[in-house]
């Protein structure tokens, strides 16, 4: 099959984050970067799905500074064919714009399958993947846990609310990945050596003008919690106290 | 077009709370600007009847969409309805739900629409001609602050930031046609699977009992499940570790990677509290913590600890608020 996968290159997020002189960025200094969590599991996915078919080639694609080729570089290593770097000065805030510049370049490709893992854990928009769908005209599965290809039709399962829904869809489609679908593999030596040979594509991304700004960005307020009631059972009445008279939750 | 759209999610054939929610913040927008709330309601035949319990949260109109096509989550025909109706009405806004469902129809429905959304909006108010809305990033350690220039401007609230409110009114009720054959829908469900621990969900509890690694073995979850049930109204919950290693479903993780949940109050069992998993409950209104190790992050954040063995304390705790809630 022909796959791409779609990934973003985020700060990890075990990071104390700060927020940038202009008030509406993190401020990167310092911050180590990787795939966001749920591309790394989308990456896993399209790799077993190709070597299970003993075939295919599996593209990844991202959008934004050069700095992110380091990204799509790691994703060869792990296993991708090929990429495309959609050169941006930097990444936008609005998912829209870059589903439109993304989509440009997918439908280009005819694809069988199109990944995106959930959601990019730093914007947390988790719109990009559907929005391409609809551009593309594509049907779209999203936040998968479960997912499986055989003679043009997939099937995936997608967690609810206390429930999940297993559904069908014929391709070509959009997958988004949640977690818990496969372990993405670390790069072997012979995969980071490879990699470097392996080609990658840098474009401009076809970027509209972004619709939606960010006016500025925050640290959530600290919460000033630590108080210990007590040790052992014995703490127990003071804290039932403490939530009936206090907290007001029992 | 002071008009407000809210979209009325709904799941074998009830309404869902955050349904409410949506209808309560469209209300207090289109109070604002002197507006009307319609709400869109698609399901099987039967779910016309939900319409007035939407009027009764703020709606001044339900469009009700009756198919059997629409029995189960039918995303193609959901999205396609919801975008003829936003387009043909004209509203300012478009409020959907960031639930499972949710998530996965707005960004459809706003791409259909031709216009950016704002994801997983905690709070939002008009300013001028613009909506600012509030939005959490980076796993929860950051809030982005966006303005949205489009119209309409498409929303999805996070379940929960938004208490449904009841502010009657007698809504009028619109039935409407399915756009194309909702039964011609490429992506199919062909099952439904109803979690084991299904009985109240993590995102609509008022109370959540989690546990953690620090109960040691599955069959140990009892002591979760019974202190859940002396409430009476909890969800239980479990971190990564624990769903990791097969102990609880992986629906009911709560972190980064899992569910995201507000509750009124929060008590962490034998829990550490990782990066990964206080991503998922800091907004908790209270926190309790039971851990056995004093040093552990989780106190950190919890309004209140109690350091000791969960094997005794939990019990203890249970007893105790069994006994609290006889009295009430």
């Amino acid at each position: 099959m022909k796959i791409a996968v779609c990934i973003k290159r985020v700060p990890d997020m075990e990071a104390r984050f700060k927020i940038g002189a202009d008030g509406a960025s993190v401020d990167e200094a310092g911050l180590k970067f990787d795939m966001s969590d749920f591309d790394g599991y989308a990456v896993e996915v399209a790799l077993q799905l190709n070597e299970k078919s003993g075939g295919g080639e599996t593209t990844v694609i991202s959008l934004g500074p050069d700095v992110v080729q380091e990204t799509l570089r790691k994703a060869m290593s792990m296993g991708a064919d090929r990429a495309v770097h959609l050169k941006a000065d930097k990444i936008p805030f609005d998912s829209f714009a870059i589903a439109r510049a993304l989509a440009a370049e997918l439908k280009v490709g005819a694809y069988d399958l199109i990944l995106f893992g959930r959601m990019a854990v730093d914007s947390a928009n988790q719109s990009t993947g559907p929005m391409v769908a609809e551009l593309l005209g594509l049907p779209v599965v999203t936040a998968a846990s479960k997912l499986d290809i055989a003679n043009g039709t997939g099937t995936a399962r997608r967690e609810l609310e206390g429930a999940a829904e297993i559904v069908t869809f014929p391709l070509p489609a959009v997958v988004t990945i949640d977690e818990g679908i496969a372990r993405p593999r670390l790069p072997s030596l012979k995969g980071i050596m490879g990699a470097k040979k392996k080609p990658l594509e840098s474009k401009p991304a076809q970027l509209g003008e972004p619709r939606i700004a960010v006016k500025s960005m925050e640290l959530p307020p600290e919460r000033t919690g630590g108080r210990i009631v007590g040790e052992g059972a014995a703490a127990v009445p003071e804290l039932v106290r403490l939530l009936q008279t206090e907290a007001k939750v029992l | 077009m002071p008009n407000v759209f809210a979209f009325a999610e709904a799941r074998g054939g009830q309404l869902r709370k955050v349904a409410l929610e949506a209808v309560t913040a469209a209300r207090t927008l289109a109070d604002a600007a002197g507006g009307e709330v319609h709400a869109l309601l698609v399901g099987a035949p039967g779910i016309g009847e939900k319409a007035e319990q939407l009027g009764a949260y703020g709606a001044d109109v339900v469009i009700v969409i009756e198919h059997a096509g629409f029995g189960n989550y039918n995303a193609e025909a959901a999205a396609a309805a919801a975008a003829e109706r936003i387009k043909s009405g004209g509203y300012r806004a478009a409020l959907f739900s960031a639930s499972a469902q949710g998530r996965d129809l707005a960004p459809r429905v706003a791409a259909k629409l031709g216009v950016p959304m704002a994801a997983d909006v905690t709070s939002f108010e008009p300013s001028g001609d613009l909506i600012v809305a509030r939005h959490p990033g980076y796993t929860g350690k950051v809030i982005f602050t966006v303005t949205l220039a489009a119209s309409p401007a498409v929303i999805s609230l996070r379940p929960g930031a938004v208490a449904a409110a009841e502010h009657r009114k007698a809504a009028r009720v619109e039935t409407a046609q399915p756009v194309g054959d909702p039964s011609a829908a490429r992506v199919i469900v062909t099952e439904m699977v109803q979690g084991s621990s299904a009985k109240l969900d993590l995102g609509e509890a008022p109370v959540i009992v989690a546990g953690g690694r620090g109960l040691r073995a599955a069959e140990n979850f009892k002591l979760v499940e019974d202190l859940a049930s002396a409430f009476g109204n909890a969800a239980v919950g479990a971190t990564r570790a624990v769903t990791d290693d097969g102990w609880r479903p992986h629906s009911d993780q709560i972190g980064q990677t899992g569910r995201l949940v507000s509750p009124d109050l929060y008590v962490a069992v034998g829990i550490s509290g990782a990066i990964q998993h206080l991503a998922g409950m800091r907004t908790s209104k209270t926190i309790v913590a039971i851990n056995k190790d004093k040093e552990a992050p989780i106190f950190k954040i919890a309004d209140y600890g109690i350091v000791g063995d969960v094997f005794e304390i939990v019990p203890a705790l249970t007893e105790a608020v069994r006994e609290a809630k006889k009295h009430h």
